[in-house]
């Protein structure tokens, strides 16, 4: 491989007092690539990205950004890595004090990037690219469904056209058909925007179908890494007891019998 | 042996949690005073905080200082009465007013109102994720949240008190005309005989520390909560308490500081 991978994470360790939730985190996304992230609840999924947002500062580790450590950076150079960064948050993170429209131009308001009198049109632009009506821009987000506040708040992280996106369980608590619906325009936008697109998930379906290969966590480590389109019968035993949901295998559920 | 130093253990664990939060408390007065004085500034945030603690606010404190002020001139009525120092009730009421009960109960009020609301709009923002979302989004949320209701606490406060004072003394002037048998120029001319320039500018200076505190721990507690619809509650609470009992103690502290020496 001659150039460098988008994202590297090498030695990625972080405590929360007495519970380790990563314990030496190395992983490698290649540029314009889809990487799903597998693992429980629990696992430190959430916990890896938040430290490649610096949302969490992790205690151990390197996160290289385009072959340059973003721990080692400073404060104002990190934040301007922000700019070229979007985030699809799990339960949307929308703000609910602003409209539609203004939660999806945020970022490009925030940079100066558009008056105030163009981010209305700029935002039906991008809502029509995720499938809703320009009317909607008007509404509050407490008026949308969750199948359209998630729309909105992937039309909001792909505004600014970001190189790199991360989604968090971006088909968590909706129907399967609007799963799909969800995962057919991410696959879009990403290939749109050529980004590098890292994804959350325990939602196997969902997986396959935003992710060009996949990594599973499992305590705080990746323990496999490999095609996406191999889930389910890796032969890793316990990618394919996460993947096809099964009770018996190597991972042990902490319950009180 | 052991029993002692438990207890000694239980106030030593109570002790440094203390100096914790009132170092965090400090660090984060001080990064939001600094996201105040640098850019991008936020004027159309800072209005709609302004708005929010000034205008929907007078209502309450308007009523507060009425009826304090009108309570104030019917109990120094029934002191003074005894010495035949009647003439001393609208001195009484007005220097009571400017120097104390207008800041302090003004500030009381807005605790309840604003400190309560800041706290529960940015603590459901933070376990939202929205404070998160914030920084994704190329946004500072000290910056952001709360820069600009630290700036518009501290403003709005001042003007607060401005009128609570005037209808304070309107509310003593009311019992003092209608009940106690003073003629409206005489109780306006002893308000205004003895009252010194320094005894508002006081109060005022007050007004804008607790404006400044009140939306500190507003904004503290909300942002620093955690654990969903109870850790909100939790923050509302604490923001409401907490603010209260500094705006008590500051107001010893500012009173020795201006009129102690």
């Amino acid at each position: 491989m001659s150039s460098t991978p988008k994202i590297r994470l090498r030695g990625l360790s972080k405590r929360f007092g007495a519970k380790t939730v990563l314990d030496g985190v190395d992983l490698d996304v290649a540029a314009g690539h889809g990487l799903v992230i597998l693992g429980g609840s629990g696992s430190g999924k959430s916990v890896t990205i938040k430290c490649i947002l610096g949302l969490i500062q992790p205690d151990a580790g390197s996160i290289e950004i385009d072959g340059r450590d973003i721990l080692a950076m400073p404060r104002r150079e990190r934040e301007a890595l922000n700019d070229r960064i979007g985030m699809l948050f799990q339960n949307g993170a929308l703000f609910d004090s602003l409209p539609v429209w203004e939660n999806v131009c945020f970022k490009l308001l925030a940079q100066k990037r558009i008056t105030r009198a163009r981010a209305r049109d700029k935002a039906a632009e991008v809502l029509a690219q995720v499938g809703l009506a320009a009317s909607v821009g008007d509404l509050s987000p407490s008026e949308l469904s969750g199948g359209m506040q998630k729309r909105v708040g992937l039309a909001r992280a792909i505004a600014a056209e970001p190189e790199i996106i991360f989604f968090d369980e971006p088909t968590t608590g909706l129907d399967p058909i609007m799963g799909a619906v969800i995962d057919g325009l991410i696959v879009d936008c990403v290939k749109r925007l050529g980004a590098t697109a890292v994804s959350i998930t325990h939602d196997m379906a969902s997986a396959r179908r935003i992710g060009d290969s996949a990594a599973m966590i499992h305590k705080g480590r990746i323990v496999w890494t490999g095609p996406a389109s191999t889930l389910g019968h890796s032969g890793n035993a316990m990618v394919d007891q996460f993947a096809n949901g099964s009770r018996e295998g190597p991972i042990t559920m902490e319950l009180r019998r | 042996m052991n029993l002692i130093l438990n207890f000694l253990a239980t106030i030593g664990r109570g002790v440094l949690g203390a100096c914790r939060i009132i170092g965090a408390v400090v660090l984060f007065a001080l990064e939001g005073v600094s996201h105040i004085l640098r850019p991008p500034f936020y004027p159309r945030l800072v209005g709609r905080a302004f708005v929010e603690i000034a205008y929907f606010s007078l209502p309450v404190v308007a009523l507060t200082a009425v009826f304090t002020g009108m309570v104030l001139a019917l109990q120094s009525h029934s002191g003074f009465s005894r010495f035949g120092a009647e003439s001393a009730i609208a001195n009484v009421v007005v220097l009571s007013i400017t120097r104390e009960l207008g800041p302090v109960l003004a500030g009381l009020m807005v605790a309840g109102r604003i400190g309560a609301a800041f706290a529960a709009e940015i603590g459901t923002m933070r376990v939202t994720d929205q404070i998160d979302a914030l920084t994704t989004l190329s946004t500072n949320p000290m910056k952001y949240l709360v820069a600009p209701r630290l700036l518009a606490g501290t403003v709005a406060m001042p003007l607060l008190v401005v009128i609570a004072d005037i209808l304070g003394v309107m509310g003593g002037w009311l019992v003092g005309t209608a009940q106690l048998g003073f003629t409206s120029a005489s109780y306006l001319t002893s308000t205004l005989n003895f009252l010194q320039p320094m005894d508002v500018i006081s109060g005022l200076v007050k007004a804008a520390v607790f404006g400044f505190v009140i939306t500190l721990m507003g904004c503290y507690s909300g942002y620093t909560s955690r654990g969903g619809a109870q850790g909100v509650g939790a923050a509302t609470t604490t923001a409401v308490v907490s603010s209260s009992i500094l705006i008590l103690a500051l107001d010893y502290v500012l009173t020795a500081m201006f009129f102690g020496l």
